[in-house]
């Protein structure tokens, strides 16, 4: 098991002991809430993730070895999606990002949310995830 | 079998406004396990039985292709699509048929006007009015059409309910202005402009006028004779028919001085290659096959509307908003967006510091539909100085149960964000 599908694993047990949407919602709001903000020049055009019904602002950087993100939503529930997200992908090793696929999508009944045909901005994180992880890869 | 052209029977005629939400097939079911409360009908509505077999019957029975073949399919259903002119004609009260042109919508309404009646009469220095609460699609075209003409595209402001004065409207049409291009209703705030004032003004200063009314027809009578509107656009999927169908009303002198907006089939009565002659009108504007059973459906859901009577629904309606808005202004933490006197349908709002999108999600979690966002009106959102609101929107098949779950659901989100 490589890390991104550890992490993936661990968030997948932890949103298992909630049993009612309500709980599950307020534990997202509660890490959008607690996901540290980008600065205000990093909340700009050219970091903006473009969703119609919520925003998201996404930095990556890439050390070498490993591939760091930081972003951020206007909507609470959408930054509590992206505290997840980042929890999974952020800090892993591009081949890792690469070689699993999102399965906590579905396992958390996020499809809602993340869906490629979404427009909140956050199928477009995830894409964007995917993209920053395939081009840090070296070239076959 | 021309099932859609049935005229509305009398008993349906004398049924009560509630009755005819069981009408609604789509409304019947749960979301996330509770039935479903559907406020979102200024996005797109839902279709009444009447409609949904209209469609289902011609597909199964009739299907053809219109004004073209000699057998009896084709017959019956250019005898469908012609008789949903007629209804489209009969419902907003227009003079003659041949000026009811079917289109793909309002957007493709607007856009046809601006490219065929104004783009070859525009120059640098022409203008063009709209007002500051318009949708996306009475905008763009005219941007459009103003990059192609180097016209200018001047803007009404609105004030701070979402009304328009018709005074600064009509002292900026001067001598520049070359079209007044309007809503009916605003599909953001809800305000109803003074048609009547406006375009009387327009017309003494010999200025014509577009309304958008995709926002108006499902919930109010109109009629563009007695406005005595040049252009009037809508949609059949506001007005509970499918999408992909709407109507442009044009008087037909315009419709006669405007040339084609596309080339091809059916908009032409004789094809050499030293040149074309175009058909009459109507279908001078109508090339390609058209959408023949959206068409058929939009007919159904005219008469359907008729048949209910607009100032019933009208009255019902503004009941409902008269409800939903008092029990939204009762809630700590509210601001309501679109507060003007004259209203249709719609209420925006914000709650708390909660993003419309959060909203919107724990709400579709207790089966309640809005919409959330800018609602292609962000010149709207930066007059308020806001990224979007929450919308519920009304229909005929609303009832004060719906809003109630709807506070209801509110009251569960601010728990959930407290």
């Amino acid at each position: 098991m490589n890390e991104v599908e550890k992490a993936q694993q661990e968030v997948i047990e932890e949103f298992s002991f909630f049993d009612n949407w309500m709980d599950r919602y307020q534990y997202l709001i509660d890490l959008g809430r607690r996901l540290p903000d980008l600065s205000a020049s990093e909340r700009s055009e050219v970091n903006k993730i473009r969703g119609c019904q919520s925003q998201v602002w996404m930095v990556a950087e890439y050390d070498g070895e490993r591939l760091n993100f930081r972003a951020i939503s206007d909507a609470a529930i959408v930054s509590g999606l992206i505290a997840i997200l980042l929890r999974i992908y952020s800090g892993k090793k591009p081949a890792d990002i690469v070689a699993t696929p999102a399965n906590f999508v579905s396992a958390l009944q996020l499809e809602q949310h993340l869906s490629p045909t979404r427009s909140n901005g956050l199928a477009a994180m995830l894409q964007a995830i995917e993209r920053y992880a395939s081009d840090a890869l070296p070239v076959k | 079998m021309s099932h859609a052209a049935k005229a509305p029977n009398r008993s349906t005629e004398q049924r009560p406004i509630e009755d005819c939400r069981a009408d609604f097939p789509v409304l019947a079911q749960t979301i996330n396990g509770e039935p479903l409360v559907y406020l979102d009908s200024a996005a797109s509505s839902q279709a009444p039985g009447v409609v949904i077999d209209a469609v289902a019957e011609y597909q199964r029975h009739d299907h053809a292709n219109v004004h073209r073949g000699v057998h009896t399919l084709s017959h019956r259903a250019t005898d469908l699509y012609e008789s949903a002119r007629d209804a489209v004609q009969e419902f907003i009260g227009a003079g003659r048929r041949t000026e009811i042109v079917f289109t793909r919508g309002t957007t493709e309404s607007i856009n046809l006007v601006a490219q065929s009646f104004c783009r070859p009469t525009l120059g640098a220095g022409d203008r063009i009015l709209i007002t500051h609460l318009e949708h996306h699609s009475n905008i763009v075209p005219w941007q459009i059409v103003c990059e192609q003409t180097g016209a200018e595209l001047v803007i009404v402001p609105i004030d701070s309910s979402g009304q328009v004065d018709p005074q600064e409207l009509i002292e900026k049409m001067d001598d520049r202005v070359r079209i007044v291009a309007i809503a009916h209703v605003s599909n953001a705030l809800g305000s109803i402009l003074p048609l009547t004032e406006i375009i009387q003004a327009a017309h003494d200063r010999d200025i014509p006028v577009l309304v958008d009314g995709a926002q108006a027809v499902p919930h109010l009578a109109v009629d563009v004779q007695a406005l005595d509107v040049d252009f009037y656009a809508f949609s059949g999927h506001k007005m509970f028919a499918p999408t992909g169908i709407g109507i442009l009303y044009a008087k037909e002198t315009h419709l006669e001085a405007m040339p084609p907006y596309q080339g091809g089939g059916d908009m032409i009565l004789e094809v050499r290659f030293e040149g074309t002659t175009y058909n009459e009108l109507p279908y001078k504007f109508e090339a390609g096959t058209p959408n023949i059973s959206g068409a058929i459906g939009l007919g159904a859901a005219a008469r359907y509307l008729a048949s209910m009577g607009l100032e019933r629904i009208a009255a019902h309606e503004n009941r409902l908003l008269a409800y939903l808005t008092r029990r939204l202004a009762a809630i700590n933490g509210i601001r309501l967006i679109g507060t003007a006197s004259n209203k249709a349908s719609v209420q925006s709002f914000l709650l708390d510091d909660i993003h419309p999108h959060d909203i919107g999600t724990i709400l579709d979690h207790q089966g309640v539909a809005i919409r959330t966002g800018h609602h292609c009106a962000m010149p709207v959102m930066d007059f308020f100085g806001i990224p979007g609101t929450a919308r519920a929107s009304l229909a005929l098949y609303n009832n004060e149960e719906d809003i109630d779950r709807l506070i209801a659901a509110l009251a569960k989100t601010q728990e959930i964000f407290a």
